[in-house]
């Protein structure tokens, strides 16, 4: 079977589930179902980037905010457009971010990368300040995206669509990203990643290699982004910390850097590791200064445990066992 | 000097200074089409050197690189394929997370036809890119008896191995030059043996530039030697005619040999 089927296949084996789980749930639950669907998207976009071609991004909040605040104007300033023009949009302004990021940093290895990146995390949420009649100061924009067809309407909770329309865009998206890893492209990253070199002398041009890379991981972010603003109809710089970066970077590790599988274990973790800790918070009537920092904690703590225990995250343990009985019953 | 139709690759007076060390000085060369052609001297003499002013690693003070009768300006790294030059390095620099046969598939990328798009796509036509590179990286597997370590990484394979698979790599991208930067070093009396055999059998494909220490193994793969010795050439011709050149046995074996 070619891979593009297999993957369409695949994409739309995990919609049929997507909707049918959307029919048994809460509409809270729903959102949540949502979220796993956007941050899905955003950590296999930075898994491409730091498992393919080893660039690490301490950066990639920066991505979605731009993708959320793109939608967030569009929706405000062009209420004609349809939603899919506003996210095509947050993907195309964060994929130009992206590559003239990625343009800047190539020269750029290890640790001096993920500092330049980490400094576009601290300081494009903070142009919210600089501009609050645009982009609302500190408190961001709210807007109410009417997404749901008329035909829809009454039969359709809209939450439940919401998750709907995440989980289609971020499957599409997932289905180019899987294309990418078992393609040509992703053995072309790979090799720049072991040996810049080598892959030079193959052929390979290295820093159009690294700059595609970061523009794809940009443009993962910035329809994330998008996804988000469409689902919770708000776009504020508080959801965009340096934490969410960091968090972003944790869900990569803690699923199996630079697997698409493990962008979904860790995209999971992101969701209800918070969601858990934020309850865990709740219910012992901790101090709000620890509780809001709670869940960085235990991301923290997560983290370590995994590098230590599953280096090679949530999906190498399974691949683990899945070749064992693979193995075993031959 | 040979009839110019039949050169490859022509290393016209080329001069290389590092800080005040001359590495190269004056070095001329030609490499005939279809042969195997060493460069030999002792460890300093600038053999590497040269390799990377062909490559364009380095930059010519003074001289000029010819392929074919065209003059190489300011080649990059990537160009190199393009101009069908493949080359190998000392520390093989094999892509350490690629399977050996992803190894041989990047080496591949110069006949690669489907654009990144279509690889993103997954559109048909980069699909059938695609299995025509992995047969031909296989049949390339095949011919260096190396098809057994397909799916194995590097890092876990026997040392003549690896220097297989990194051949492999620049094989597979049918160069009209290969250039190998010491291709028996590290192997065993029967590896070298079979790499004579290997490379000889090179020779109706593709043309070959080596720099090697092993003496026996270059007079006896060679058609042309060339000697260097302190960045200058010293000595020039067939295995039979270097040997016994006076010059050589003072400059590489020392006088007592």
């Amino acid at each position: 079977m070619p891979a593009l089927v297999r993957h369409l296949l695949w994409a739309l084996l995990a919609l049929v589930l997507v909707v049918a789980l959307s029919l048994v749930i809460d509409p809270f639950t729903n959102v949540r179902l949502a979220s796993v669907g956007y941050y899905l998207l955003a950590v296999a976009g930075l898994t491409v980037l730091t498992g393919l071609t080893g660039q690490v991004s301490l950066g990639h909040g920066a991505f979605l905010f731009l993708g959320a605040y793109t939608v967030g104007l569009l929706v405000i300033h062009a209420p004609a457009l349809p939603i899919w023009v506003d996210l095509l949009a947050a993907a195309a302004v964060s994929g130009i971010a992206g590559a003239l990021t990625g343009a800047a940093a190539a020269r750029l290895h290890g640790p001096y990368l993920a500092g330049a990146t980490l400094a576009l995390a601290v300081g494009l949420p903070a142009v919210t300040q600089r501009f609050p009649e645009l982009l609302g100061g500190s408190n961001g924009l709210g807007f109410t995206v009417s997404s749901l067809p008329p035909g829809l309407v009454g039969v359709v909770p809209t939450t439940r669509w919401q998750a709907w329309v995440v989980w289609a865009t971020a499957l599409l998206a997932l289905v180019v990203l899987a294309n990418l890893t078992t393609g040509p492209l992703g053995r072309q990253m790979r090799a720049v990643r072991d040996d810049e070199v080598s892959a030079a002398l193959a052929g390979v041009r290295v820093g159009r290699t690294k700059v595609l890379a970061f523009l794809i991981s940009a443009v993962c972010g910035g329809l994330a982004g998008g996804l988000q603003a469409f689902l919770l109809g708000t776009a504020a710089p508080g959801s965009f910390t340096p934490a969410l970066s960091l968090a972003l970077l944790a869900a990569v590790v803690l699923g199996g850097t630079g697997s698409l599988w493990g962008a979904l274990w860790g995209a999971v973790a992101l969701v209800y590791l918070q969601a858990g800790a934020e309850e865990f918070a709740h219910g012992f009537d901790l101090p709000t200064d620890v509780a809001n920092f709670l869940p960085q904690a235990v991301y923290g703590v997560v983290l370590i445990v995994v590098v230590l225990v599953l280096p090679n995250g949530v999906h190498g343990v399974l691949r683990k066992f899945s070749r064992r009985r693979k193995e075993s019953t031959v | 000097m040979r009839a110019s139709s039949a050169r490859l690759l022509g290393v016209e007076g080329v001069t290389v200074r590092f800080g005040g060390v001359t590495a190269l000085d004056g070095v001329s060369l030609d490499v005939a089409a279809g042969t195997v052609h060493g460069v030999i001297g002792p460890n300093g003499a600038g053999k590497t050197t040269l390799f990377n002013v062909v490559c364009g690693f380095v930059p010519a003070a003074e001289g000029a690189v010819m392929l074919r009768d065209k003059r190489l300006r300011r080649t990059r790294p990537h160009d190199l394929a393009g101009l069908g030059i493949a080359r190998t390095v000392q520390g093989l620099g094999l892509f350490g997370g690629l399977t050996v046969l992803e190894n041989v598939l990047v080496g591949a990328r110069g006949h690669q036809r489907s654009s990144a798009l279509g690889a993103l796509l997954g559109l048909p036509g980069s699909a059938r890119d695609e299995r025509r590179l992995a047969e031909r990286a296989e049949a390339v597997l095949a011919e260096l008896d190396i098809a057994r370590w397909r799916g194995a990484l590097p890092g876990v394979l026997p040392h003549g191995v690896r220097k297989r698979v990194a051949l492999a790599r620049a094989l597979v991208a049918e160069p009209e030059l290969l250039m190998l930067d010491e291709p028996a070093a590290g192997l065993s009396e029967v590896e070298i043996e079979d790499l004579v055999a290997l490379l000889r059998g090179l020779t109706d494909r593709t043309s070959v530039l080596l720099v090697e220490h092993h003496m026996d193994m270059v007079m006896r793969v060679c058609d042309h030697i060339t000697v260097l010795d302190f960045g200058r050439v010293i000595a020039d011709g067939p295995p039979a005619v270097v040997r016994a050149d006076p010059a050589v046995l003072t400059a590489y074996l020392g006088t007592a040999g």
